[in-house]
């Protein structure tokens, strides 16, 4: 396999004009008789739909989901980041970049980067527009807070419900296009094969999930906006039907999959509580804009609070370990995800953690109320305030900040978290890795695309707090509707293309077939005991850390997961009509599929890097550590017809204007 | 903890549909409500069954896809909160729960406690948006201050996540405090000025046409509204529509 980025020549901060400057065009009447289809309706995919729609292609929109409006970028919290500079803290487009490419431990492509940060600016601008109520101070102005790995404040929020916003925005200008009839909306579909004619994509076979019909839809592009794999681990903060599939079908009909061992674990998500537990719930990064992560010092301690005989708010100060300010004094407590993540199991390991299972630390916020109380006390004028009125005055600052966080954490905990610190823990939240795509976005198929966490992207192997809106967004809006042009261009004498062409014929055929098999499988156990299974092994030699032994034990374990699921998964067959196990049956069989390939690219990197933490290469300090000489490149992985024998392709990474060096935040 | 289960099984659309008992045993307070729903249906695939279909995704309460009637209430009997977020803490052992979808002429069901609130989507696709273009060329994003008071109201109104428990509650079925909450956003952001009478005209059409009831101030979709939608929604509608309709156009 051939893989070329197709990054133009020039300048790092040229490029992207010069590539939009001579990047052939569609005229307005041919672009009437070319259809797109855009798979998922988050963030990148309302996005992508109503911008080509506006543009005037002929669009068709899929969704699982009953509506568009409820993709998970709905339950982004902490905000957006754009380098708008509103703050003057010395924010610009280059810082954006440069803290970008660092907190991706320096394994995403410089020029992708660049042109994100570029275009995060008109992000706002256009959301603006859209009316979307972006938080604003007592000047009307818009607000802005940190997030982890950055210096300066450059995120842009609603609360703590930033993606719902942001989407409810996408998903207007989607319905907008709905409504004059240039997209052709359909909820409750679901893509599960990609069709290739002579070697392009030209549509996909999507499964109604209340009919249970198969369809085929043709199209001049197809374009995967289907979001990430979290769910591979089966426990994630990702929603309950977020899955692979669209991305790993592609991945089989030729799309090389890159990095899939990036993923991210993040650091605050409320801990796991019991074996019934279906997802976990996130708290937002920007929690650690105020909350101090702590566990404390003393083991006689950590004791006396599992018994349930000590308070955590009455350990004193002195005997408290806010561990992420010793030992990364420059950042504090908002070090990126994968180190505050790490650092969080170092001290729980060590058998500091402070609930039952011993997996849990602290995020408190008993500092930042009083801080909160005393400026408020003073902007009222009330001079010798009590410290209870102190603690009122911040609490309600405070919950004007993360209200609704706090108020989630209070109903899953029935704990208040406004008076005892909350107990968080790591969880798996994002996935770096995806379909491998080039400058363009185009996948290693021509004219199938894949936009927002479904593509590889941009965050090299950590991603950083509030960039996922970004990019999704940034791909929808302004990437995408100028790259895709440079393809269709070519297709404006191809006409309607037919779906009864012997590609189609074939794709459906492959499809019933499976379904066939899980509804005549004879098995005894339902589908979520092996996703279970397989979300353990993940957890256990796939996440925080890994080890070749590990993970050579994990790829055994799947195989044979695997096999069991084939033999004895039981999936009703009574009716295909709105059998929501049968849906989650092939999602799962994906995810099997995609968990050995991930176990793969991280056996195959020996070197540590962002989220990707290989025991056996660490520094002194317990710190990532790169092999930079021999894995400065993409893993762009190829399906070869087993799962168990991918092929490996690489694409080397060149970096020309940053200087590659060991990532520091203390 | 033990509970009797009384759920809304239909098979179709066209189905009749029937309520039917179920036990679940050994149900944790620390469950969600819809895991203790998936505990029942694992042991309904185990035996054979058909599981009980139900809408869900984020379970983290953002998404307005969970849609459960909970003993008489739309997404069971805690305020503020949906489906989801509601835990078996707030049941107790022995309990009865009678499980129903939300129940409307226009919603739907699909199956069991799956309705098509499609209606919602035709709705905001008649109105519920600012028509700018996507070009990124649009003024800067600080060009108009906002009054925060008028930015956070506006933001208020814009946490509807689109359920439909205001429906399933209202003894009149009305989509009110649903299409108000969209009104309000709009029509409070300097943003929505052009199109504000267009757009609630065109919104109030299409929620009469889906078959949706009146308001008449009864006020229980505010109490069951999962994100604490005001009523005010509705009054601020209610002006709109009236001086969309009064005022001359020019």
């Amino acid at each position: 396999m051939e893989l070329n980025s197709k990054i133009p020549d020039g300048p790092l901060d040229q490029k992207w004009t010069k590539y939009k400057g001579n990047v052939r065009l569609v005229n307005p009447a041919n672009k009437r008789s070319i259809d797109v289809i855009v798979v998922g309706t988050g963030l990148a995919g309302a996005s992508a739909a109503a911008s080509l729609a506006e543009m005037g292609y002929s669009v068709k929109a899929l969704c699982f989901q009953d509506s568009p409006r409820r993709a998970h970028s709905i339950a982004a919290q902490g905000g957006i980041n754009a380098a708008k500079n509103y703050m003057n803290d010395g924010d610009s487009t280059y810082r954006l970049f440069y803290d970008t490419i660092k907190g991706g431990d320096y394994r995403s492509r410089e020029a992708n980067v660049h042109r994100l940060a570029e275009v995060s600016a008109n992000i706002i601008d256009q959301c603006v527009a859209q009316g979307v109520p972006f938080a604003r101070d007592y000047g009307g102005l818009l607000d802005n807070r940190s997030f982890g790995g950055t210096q300066v404040s450059r995120t842009f929020y609603a609360k703590g419900q930033t993606g719902q916003q942001l989407l409810l925005g996408a998903y207007s200008a989607l319905s907008r296009q709905i409504g004059k009839g240039t997209v052709e909306m359909l909820n409750r579909h679901e893509m599960l094969d990609v069709v290739i004619v002579n070697g392009k994509a030209r549509g996909i076979i999507a499964r109604n999930l209340v009919t249970g019909e198969l369809e085929r839809h043709s199209a001049h592009a197809v374009v995967l906006c289907t979001g990430g794999y979290g769910n591979v681990f089966f426990l994630s903060t990702n929603a309950m039907g977020s899955n692979v599939t669209a991305a790993w079908r592609a991945h089989k009909r030729g799309a090389a999959f890159g990095n899939p061992c990036f993923t991210q674990i993040h650091p605050t998500c409320i801990p796991v509580s019991g074996d019934h537990q279906s997802k976990l719930t996130l708290m937002s990064e920007s929690l650690r804009n105020d909350g101090r992560i702590w566990v404390p010092k003393h083991k006689e301690d950590v004791e006396a609070i599992r018994a349930k005989r000590l308070k955590p708010q009455d350990i004193p100060e002195e005997r408290r370990d806010y561990y992420l300010e010793r030992r990364y004094p420059a950042f504090g407590n908002l070090v990126p995800r994968d180190i505050a993540s790490r650092a969080a199991k170092e001290r729980c390991d060590e058998g500091f953690g402070v609930n039952a299972t011993g997996e849990a630390v602290y995020l408190d916020f008993s500092s930042a109320i009083i801080r909160y109380g005393k400026a408020q006390a003073n902007v009222k004028g009330i001079h010798n305030a009590t410290e209870q009125q102190i603690i009122e005055l911040g609490t309600k600052v405070v919950e004007q900040k993360y209200g609704n966080l706090f108020q989630m954490y209070e109903q899953i905990v029935a704990e208040n978290p406004y008076k005892t610190p909350m107990m968080i823990y790591p969880a798996v939240h994002y996935t770096m890795g995806g379909l491998w795509v080039d400058y363009e976005l185009m996948t290693s198929v021509p004219g199938l695309y894949a936009c927002g966490e479904a593509n590889f992207s941009d965050h090299g192997a950590n991603r950083l707090g509030a960039s996922a809106l970004m990019q999704g967004l940034a791909d929808g809006y302004f990437v995408l509707p100028y790259t895709i042009g440079n393809y269709l261009a070519d297709e404006i004498r191809t006409g309607k293309i037919s779906t009864q062409s012997p590609e189609f014929e074939e794709a459906e055929k492959n499809v019933r077939k499976q379904i066939d098999a899980l509804l005549n499988n004879k098995g005894t156990m339902p589908v979520d005991h092996y996703h279970k299974r397989l979300g353990k092994v993940m957890w256990d030699k796939c996440g925080m850390a890994r080890n070749e032994k590990g993970l050579k034990e994990a790829i055994t374990e799947i195989q044979q997961i695997r096999k069991e699921f084939f033999e004895n998964a039981r999936v009703p067959n009574e009716s295909e009509y709105m059998n929501t196990e049968l849906a989650k049956a092939l999602r799962v069989a994906d995810f099997i599929d995609l968990g050995e390939l991930m176990c793969f690219d991280a056996l195959n990197r020996n070197e540590s890097c962002g989220g990707h933490f290989r025991e056996e290469y660490q520094t002194e300090d317990g710190e990532a550590l790169r092999d930079d000489e021999a894995y400065k490149y993409v893993a762009a992985w190829e399906w070869t017809g087993n799962p168990s024998a991918p092929k490996l392709n690489k694409e080397e990474l060149v970096y020309e204007n940053i200087k590659v060096q060991q990532r520091s935040y203390k | 903890m033990n509970l009797k289960l009384k759920i809304w099984r239909q098979k179709s659309t066209s189905d009749r549909g029937a309520i039917v008992d179920y036990n679940v045993n050994n149900v944790s307070p620390v469950m969600s409500f819809l895991e203790m729903i998936d505990v029942l249906n694992e042991d309904l695939v185990k035996k054979g069954d058909d599981p009980v279909a139900f809408d869900h995704d984020c379970r983290e309460g953002i998404c307005g896809m969970c849609s459960m009637f909970i003993n008489g209430e739309a997404h069971g009997p805690n305020r503020g909160v949906t489906t989801c977020q509601l835990h078996m803490r707030s049941f107790k052992d022995g309990d009865t729960v009678y499980v129903e979808p939300w129940r409307s002429e226009a919603f739907p069901v699909i199956k069991d406690l799956m309705v098509n609130r499609g209606a919602f989507d035709r709705i905001q696709q008649a109105g519920g948006f600012v028509s700018v273009n996507t070009s990124g060329r649009t003024m800067d994003a600080n060009a108009i201050p906002i009054p925060k008071e008028d930015a956070d109201k506006a933001f208020d109104a814009a946490t509807c996540i689109g359920c439909g428990a205001c429906v399933a509650t209202c003894p009149n079925g009305s989509a009110m405090l649903f299409v108000g909450a969209k009104v309000s956003q709009f029509a409070l952001l300097p943003q929505g000025q052009v199109e504000r009478k267009e757009r609630v005209l065109n919104m109030v059409k299409q929620m009469d046409e889906e078959g949706f009831g009146n308001c008449s101030n009864i006020g229980a979709c505010e109490v069951q509204c999962p994100k604490n939608i005001s009523l005010e929604v509705i009054a601020r509608m209610n002006r709109e529509y009236l001086t969309a309709n009064v005022k001359p156009e020019n």
